[in-house]
């Protein structure tokens, strides 16, 4: 249950322990698409790592099979050292797994407090807790700086896009999760929400919990990352610390696949870093 | 139930916290100062007592298609003062009671028809299931079986709500649309109720002869308990909205300014009043029939307790959840088929209860129920009410106004001699006008 936060002093790479999440040849395909084909990837705890790949690359299925919407055609998940199935977000919530989706996934006829307590809701007597979840969700949209909402009472659906990709990051981060997934967390910020979503992921990354973040913002990523890993047409063919890669050899990675230069920056000693092609 | 299931704690109160460094801290630190009190600012005018604000955010509410209950109150005025101007007997108290009785039927099925509706399904079949509620309890109250009233009552809703489960079971297990699976209902259930009703009864009905059954459409108050009750009812009302409101408002928590929350009880305050002022008045033309009719109770009792369940439990809120985005809720980790099972079981269940009040009002139940009608009036009640189609949107007291409309149109075009072909046609309209503004509100929505 601790593994994950003991062994991972707060900014320290690698970690003796394993890593919290580790993803062994899962494959996925859709009819005759193939969207995923045997990935390997590791998430250490506390650590940041970016997953990047070009359009249609297979980010966000590889972080729905992850996260339970779908079940992967092949492979293993293991979660602390030992296979888990994951076979429903119920399941993935219970390992402590807490995702933004790509589409935010929320309620437009519920407000913001109920979006942000969705199947997490507070009791008192077995009736909700209306007051503890206003409150609460009011203060993580003040830990944000999410400042322009006029009402937390207000429906989802009368938000802008940046105030409801605001609201499904505070929903996933209000919980506490040790693996907190984001797919492009900040694709419709404005430029101070996005750099206090890039501050939340290092306080997250901080306080010894894993993030997976995917970005086609490659400064971002190069800010706020401590490893990446690269998806190219399903396959991950290159991940390793964050200090081996550059922007100019991970764009071609992400537009290649390195076809044209193989990858030298993985296995940098730590035993973490994975290659595949 | 899923209900149950227990969240992983997400207050630092919330229990014991498994993970040392992550846990109870978490959310405190994350908290840049300045960030808080800026974001307080930002909340203060929505806060602040202050009427005109509020009413300003209502009329904007208004403006993007939220309008409330504004529509069918208007209307049903509208319809109150044309039948009156064409029929003075159509506002006098022996006949508004009279119309509150036909309209319970109305309502009571429309509230069943509300639990589907807001999960973004319909139930078509909620008449003849509603026929069957009323056909159980007569049987069993009868010879040979002589049941207490209050156990064919049970059993019946017991029966009722099991015919909900079922095709609720099939919608959620085959994945069929509840059009279908529902309308195959309508059908069956009315065999059912045929076979049940030639098998049981004489001449293609069954009576009813226990006085208590009788009495559920039929019976009333005393006038002096009228006012007790109704006294009693306003104030707990009272005392919950201006407690809760209160409360809301002194821990600094979205609520309405103190003038509206006092206002809304004056309001029902005042059509408590008037309801017992009508209702105590001598209807009868030889005898003394006065008080408040009993069904009124059952009715309000009805809405208080779904009112309460949708809005005040895990269950209700899931429903409104599936309703609005069904994948969301199921990514929440909410099991989708529980929850619309419970509430297709709840329509079934409030339909049996229905149709006991509608045998009640009749005395009997006979073969020629026209339970295609009843659902149709059950949606239209709903609709017309303010509830959507579409799902995710709707209250348990839209089908108190939407019912209360429908009776209206029933009762005045009787008494002005117009007879069923101009009342569904008046019916119609009304409908087609609620469904309009459901989805012209819709795609402003969307357009928003
Ligand atoms: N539900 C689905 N059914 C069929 N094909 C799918 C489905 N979901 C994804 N795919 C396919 O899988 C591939 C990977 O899609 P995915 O959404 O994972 O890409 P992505 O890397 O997230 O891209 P983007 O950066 O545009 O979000 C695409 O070819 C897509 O068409
Ligand atoms: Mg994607």
């Amino acid at each position: 249950m601790s593994i994950a936060t003991d062994t991972s002093t707060p900014g320290l790479a690698g970690g003796a322990g394993g890593p919290l999440l580790g993803l062994r040849g899962i494959t996925k395909t859709f009819g005759a698409v193939q969207a995923l084909n045997g990935v390997d990837l590791d998430v250490p705890a506390g650590q940041i790592t970016a997953l990047v790949g070009d359009n249609g690359a297979g980010k966000s299925t590889l972080i729905k099979t992850v996260s339970g919407i779908w079940a992967p055609s092949d492979g293993v998940i293991s979660w602390e050292g030992r296979p888990v199935e994951v076979h429903t977000p119920r399941d993935a919530d219970d390992l402590g797994i807490a995702t933004v989706y790509q589409d935010l996934a929320l309620c437009d006829n519920l407000d913001i407090v109920q979006n942000m307590f969705l199947g997490h809701e507070l009791l008192t007597r077995r009736l909700l807790d209306e007051a503890t979840m206003e409150k609460t969700a009011k203060q993580t949209l003040a830990d944000l700086s999410v400042t322009t909402v006029q009402s937390v009472r207000q429906p989802v659906g009368s938000l802008s896009g940046g105030q409801r990709q605001s609201v499904a990051v505070a929903r996933a981060v209000m919980r506490d999760a040790k693996l907190v997934i984001m797919d492009e967390p900040t694709a419709a910020l404005g430029v101070s929400q996005t750099a206090q979503v890039l501050d939340l992921i290092h306080r997250l990354g901080e306080r010894g919990i894993a993030v997976l973040v995917i970005s086609h913002n490659l400064t971002d990523v190069f800010e706020v990352a401590d490893r990446i890993a690269v998806l190219y047409l399903g396959r991950l063919v290159s991940s390793g610390p964050i200090a081996d890669y550059d922007t100019q050899r991970t764009v071609e990675l992400i537009t290649t696949g390195g076809s044209s230069t193989r990858s030298d920056g993985n296995g940098t000693g730590n035993g973490t870093a994975e290659s595949k092609d | 139930m899923t209900t149950q299931q227990t969240p992983p704690p997400a207050t630092p109160t919330d229990g014991p916290e498994p993970s040392p460094a992550a846990g109870a801290t978490h959310r405190r630190s994350a908290v840049a100062p300045g960030a808080v009190s800026l974001d307080l600012a930002a909340q203060a005018p929505e806060l602040s007592n202050s009427v005109g604000e509020y009413l300003r955010a209502w009329v904007k509410r208004i403006r993007s298609g939220e309008s409330g209950l504004l529509p069918v109150v208007g209307g049903l005025l509208i319809l109150g003062i044309i039948f009156q101007v064409k029929s003075h007997y159509f506002l006098t108290a022996g006949n508004l009671t009279n119309l509150l009785v036909q309209g319970a039927v109305f309502v009571l099925l429309g509230m069943a028809e509300i639990w589907v509706l807001l999960l973004g399904e319909i139930d078509l079949s909620i008449g003849y299931v509603a026929g069957i509620g009323g056909v159980v309890t007569a049987i069993l109250a009868a010879p040979p079986d002589n049941f207490p009233w209050w156990a064919a009552i049970l059993i019946a809703l017991a029966v009722t709500a099991a015919i909900g489960a079922l095709q609720g079971a099939l919608v959620i297990l085959l994945g069929l649309p509840s059009f279908i699976v529902t309308l195959a209902g309508l059908l069956g259930w009315e065999g059912v109720l045929l076979y049940l009703v030639n098998g049981h009864g004489t001449g293609g009905t069954i009576r009813l002869s226990n006085s208590v059954l009788l009495d559920l459409s039929n019976g009333n108050l005393s006038p002096v308990a009228s006012w007790v009750v109704m006294v009693a009812g306003v104030a707990a009302f009272g005392a919950v909205t201006i407690l809760r409101d209160r409360h809301r408002r002194v821990s600094g928590l979205v609520a309405p300014p103190m003038a509206v929350s006092v206002a809304k009880v004056v309001l029902v305050a005042v059509a408590g009043v008037g309801l017992v002022l009508i209702t105590n008045v001598n209807r009868s033309v030889i005898g003394n029939l006065r008080g408040l009719p009993y069904v009124v109770l059952i009715i309000l009792g009805f809405l208080a307790a779904w009112t309460f369940v949708l809005g005040r439990t895990r269950f209700g809120r899931y429903v409104y959840a599936i309703g609005g985005n069904p994948e969301a809720t199921r990514r929440a980790g909410v099991s989708l088929g529980w929850n619309r099972l419970w509430a297709f079981t709840l329509t079934g269940l409030t339909a049996g209860a229905a149709g006991i009040l509608y045998t009640s009002r009749l005395g009997s139940i006979s073969n020629n129920i026209d339970g295609g009608t009843l659902v149709l009036y059950a949606v239209a009640a709903a609709v017309i009410g303010g509830t959507s189609l579409f799902g995710g949107r709707g209250r348990m007291v839209h089908a108190l106004l939407g019912g209360l409309v429908i009776a209206t149109i029933y009762n005045g075009m009787g008494l002005i001699g117009l007879a069923a072909d101009y009342q569904y046609m008046l019916t119609a309209l009304v409908l087609l006008a609620a469904v309009t503004a459901d989805a012209l509100a819709r795609r402003g929505r969307a357009k928003a």
